[in-house]
């Protein structure tokens, strides 16, 4: 009894101080009807127990509704209209915006400092690249930017439950997987493997080299024909499941006070202003005051006023840019550089090989393009290729192969295009001349054709949209470390902790690509 | 009144959206039966997500629950400058009331039950540390970086250690070249995600991995392990067999 009683105070007291907060919260910003602040005195008291009430049978319920078996997906279909007002709107609810979302919230100085918005337009997810990754983090790369996003990445995931945790809740299981992954290098790009292995070993990542020897050694199952060099990841590598990631960014987040709506983003309403330059060009600038919401299945949209727009929206992220513009101006002028980044279609197959390596599988990326990795302990494997990759240029950043690219208009499967892997596996792993394709998927890399690299921050004309897009391969593992760049470059108006400048929108006008030196 | 409506349906709406993500985490584990939390813990989180002071409150809490892990795990950078390596894993190990053997020696340091222990260790500043047992210590993935310079290590137990986790495991590697036994049994976090972090144990003879209660499929993961690391014997007790088998079979 004492105990109850002692809640119920607790309940009063915390009242009045919550009170007195939106007072000055009232002062501070002209406000904005803040939801969690509606509730006066007295009838919070007499209605605390009934909501809790009603929360528990809701919850209830809505478990005997989870029971394997139901149709129930875990995303409520929320319909209704997203608020009028966001100082930030984040486009795309993938694993990049919702990391940005829960990083601005992190960052803000009083609840609800920031008023935060994620419009994602799929809440099943059907078509986001994340869910339909491989799920891989590597700190293998050639830049040491990647590499230092990889470390980072990596650092958070390890601490996943001092950032993500929400009070009550089971802690977050990414399932990480600790196995490292295995580049292997032909004669050909031996050399540029010794590269990048000192440039990462410099950045401080844990990786080691292997002679065909010492690769056979380790494992036995291999068949190193080719192989002159392998590198090999010795720490914060593997993979885990994506799904987890983004639920677990965006349960903390919403615990956090993030808003979040059901709606595509079809255009933006924003002011211009034109000035001259010393040469006497005339320069539009434009700034974003509306984004249109439209909601599902129906025409009507929700303008939502807003300060600064983040374009989260992965694969599609070219076609938001666009509706402010970029790209669509004259030719040879800064509005006529469009954002780089498109939807490239790649598959991954999913083959059962009773006999194939085990608990010791790397993540294993062959100097042909072809990638695998073990998915559970029934003898399963997921495997890869980019079709560039497939012509084997070795440097296939000269020119990406546009006829080679799949359409992207759907997520279909061209089960012919495993006929090009396979050799190349079984070639690899004699055991894989064995198997069988179970099944397979589809999903849009946010491909950039300029560099295949992030574009990370502010649009020189359009000075409240920022860009966090085009990571092509690898935005799944860098999306915590991008995230806190991301709401550093908000809030704090620059990097702190990594600067990702290299990264910046600049690099595409001056036409200086940030490549990566691949092995592939 | 109309106040009072409003207030209303957003609560239901806040709830609603709580219960869903509840819900769907209850899904993700549907195998695993999650008892109700208390109602304490119940009406804590309907405080916490309503009032940024109390979340603030709890996140202290929890702060200061951790801060005894943090500190135990500290580095003791100011030890190895003034006393070399060996001296500052040996004081770390003891601090832990962990044991630990010096390279040639028989006799083994250990802290007693409360924590004292004898200083002469101090005398041993060149000989490097051959056998550690903190079993049932709060060693974690940050501590070990005290162990990092102990290039001779050869026997590791840290059965029964609440802190020790697959990251943990992953960063073993340091030891690659030396480690003989290792005893991870009894520990909590531990799943098979870490277990493949071992393969780059090559030297490993002996390795018990008994009573991990994370692990689904015990029998299996055994085999596995020693299909992995073909010269050492694999010790996996403490599992109920019965639903061992079951497992296995499922999984082909
Ligand atoms: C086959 C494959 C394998 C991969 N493997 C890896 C890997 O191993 N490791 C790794 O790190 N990365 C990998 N990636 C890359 C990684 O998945 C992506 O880089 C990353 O998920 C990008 O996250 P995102 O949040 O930007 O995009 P998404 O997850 O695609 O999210 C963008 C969201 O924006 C929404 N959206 C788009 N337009 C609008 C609009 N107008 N209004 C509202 N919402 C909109 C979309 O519905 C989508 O949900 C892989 C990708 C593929 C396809």
């Amino acid at each position: 009894m004492s105990m109850w009683k002692g809640l119920h105070m607790t309940a009063h007291a915390t009242h009045g101080i919550h009170v007195s907060s939106r007072f000055i919260h009232k002062h501070t910003r002209l406000c904005t009807l803040s939801f969690r602040n509606i509730s006066t005195g007295r009838l919070v008291q007499n209605d605390f127990f009934k909501d809790l009430e009603n929360q528990l049978k809701a919850f209830r319920e809505k478990a005997a509704d989870a029971m394997p078996g139901s149709d129930w997906t875990p995303f409520e279909k929320n319909r209704s209209l997203p608020p009028e007002r966001a100082d930030i709107v984040i486009v795309g609810g993938g694993v990049v915006g919702w990391s940005i979302a829960y990083w601005l919230k992190q960052k803000e100085m009083i609840r609800d400092g920031v008023r935060v918005l994620v419009v994602e337009r799929d809440p099943t997810y059907s078509q986001a690249s994340t869910v339909l990754s491989a799920g891989g983090i590597r700190q293998q790369f050639s830049l040491p930017e990647n590499i230092y996003l990889s470390m980072a990445s990596a650092d958070f995931m390890r601490n996943i439950n001092e950032h993500l945790s929400v009070l009550n809740d089971d802690p977050v299981d990414l399932q990480f997987n600790h196995s490292g992954y295995l580049f292997l290098a032909s004669e050909k790009v031996a050399h540029i493997m010794e590269e990048n292995y000192s440039t990462q070993r410099y950045a401080g990542a844990k990786v080691a080299l292997l002679s065909p020897t010492q690769l056979k050694e380790k494992c036995p199952w291999i068949n190193t024909d080719g192989v002159v060099l392998a590198s090999y990841g010795l720490e914060n590598e593997g993979w885990f499941d994506p799904w987890m990631l983004l639920n677990a960014f965006r349960r903390k987040a919403i615990s956090m006070g993030v808003y979040q709506c059901f709606g595509e983003v079809t255009g933006f309403k924003y002011t211009t202003n034109t000035m001259t330059t010393a040469e006497g060009d005339k320069v539009d600038f434009r700034r974003i005051k509306y984004a249109n919401v439209q909601m599902p299945n129906s025409l009507e949209y929700q303008p939502v006023e807003c300060a600064i727009v983040v374009n989260a929206a992965g694969a599609f992220s070219g076609k938001v840019a666009e509706m402010m513009g970029i790209g669509l101006g004259l030719k040879d002028t800064i509005a006529g550089i469009p954002l780089p980044v498109e939807p490239r279609k790649r598959f991954i197959y999913v083959v059962h090989c009773p006999n194939g390596p085990g608990l010791d599988t790397p993540f294993l990326v062959d100097y042909s393009g072809v990638y695998f990795r073990r998915e559970g302990l029934g003898g399963n494997y997921i495997a890869g290729m980019s079709p560039e990759e497939s012509l084997g240029s070795g440097l296939h950043y000269l020119q990406p192969h546009q006829e080679e690219e799949p359409e992207t208009n759907n997520l279909e499967v061209d089960h012919q295009f495993f006929q090009k892997i396979w050799p190349h596996l079984a070639h690899r792993v004699p055991a894989f001349e064995c198997l069988k394709v179970t099944s397979a998927w589809a999903g849009f890399y946010d491909y950039n054709t300029f560099d295949q690299n992030g574009i990370v921050g502010m649009h020189p004309l359009v000075n409240n949209m920022f860009f966090a897009t085009g990571f092509s391969g690898h935005g799944l593992q860098h999306s915590p470390a991008v995230g806190r760049a991301m709401a550093e470059l908000i809030l704090d108006g620059g990097f702190k902790t990594l600067d990702l400048s290299a990264f910046s929108f600049k690099r595409i006008m001056t036409k200086e690509p940030m490549l990566e030196r691949n092995i592939v | 009144m109309q106040h009072h409506t409003w207030t209303r349906v957003e609560l239901m709406r806040r709830s609603c959206r709580q219960v869903t993500l509840l819900a769907a985490a209850a899904r993700y584990r549907s195998s695993i039966p999650v008892a109700p939390p208390s109602l304490q813990s119940r009406l804590l989180l309907f405080l916490s997500q309503r009032f940024h002071d109390i979340e603030t409150i709890l996140s202290w809490s929890s702060w200061f629950k951790n801060r005894g892990i943090r500190q135990k795990n500290f580095f003791y950078g100011y030890t190895q400058q003034n006393y070399g390596d060996n001296i500052a894993a040996a004081y770390y190990i003891l601090s832990l009331k962990g044991g630990f053997r010096f390279a040639g020696q028989s006799e083994w340091f250990r802290s007693d039950r409360r924590g004292k222990f004898n200083w002469d260790f101090m005398n041993h500043r060149d000989t490097s540390i051959e056998e550690v047992d903190v079993s049932n210590t709060l060693i974690n993935y940050t501590g070990l970086e005290n162990l990092v310079k102990q290039r001779g290590l050869r026997t590791l137990s840290v059965s029964g250690c609440a802190e020790v986790d697959d990251w943990f495991l992953s960063r073993l590697h340091i030891f690659q070249d030396t480690l003989e036994v290792l005893d991870i049994s009894n520990c909590p976090r531990i799943s098979v995600g870490g277990l493949a972090a071992l393969q780059k144990l090559r030297g490993l003879r002996r390795l018990d991995v008994s009573s991990l209660p994370r692990l689904q499929n015990p029998g299996l993961i055994a085999i596995l392990l020693e299909e992995m690391l073909p010269h050492c014997h694999v010790t996996a007790v403490g599992y109920d067999h019965s639903l061992i088998y079951s497992h296995t079979q499922t999984d082909g």
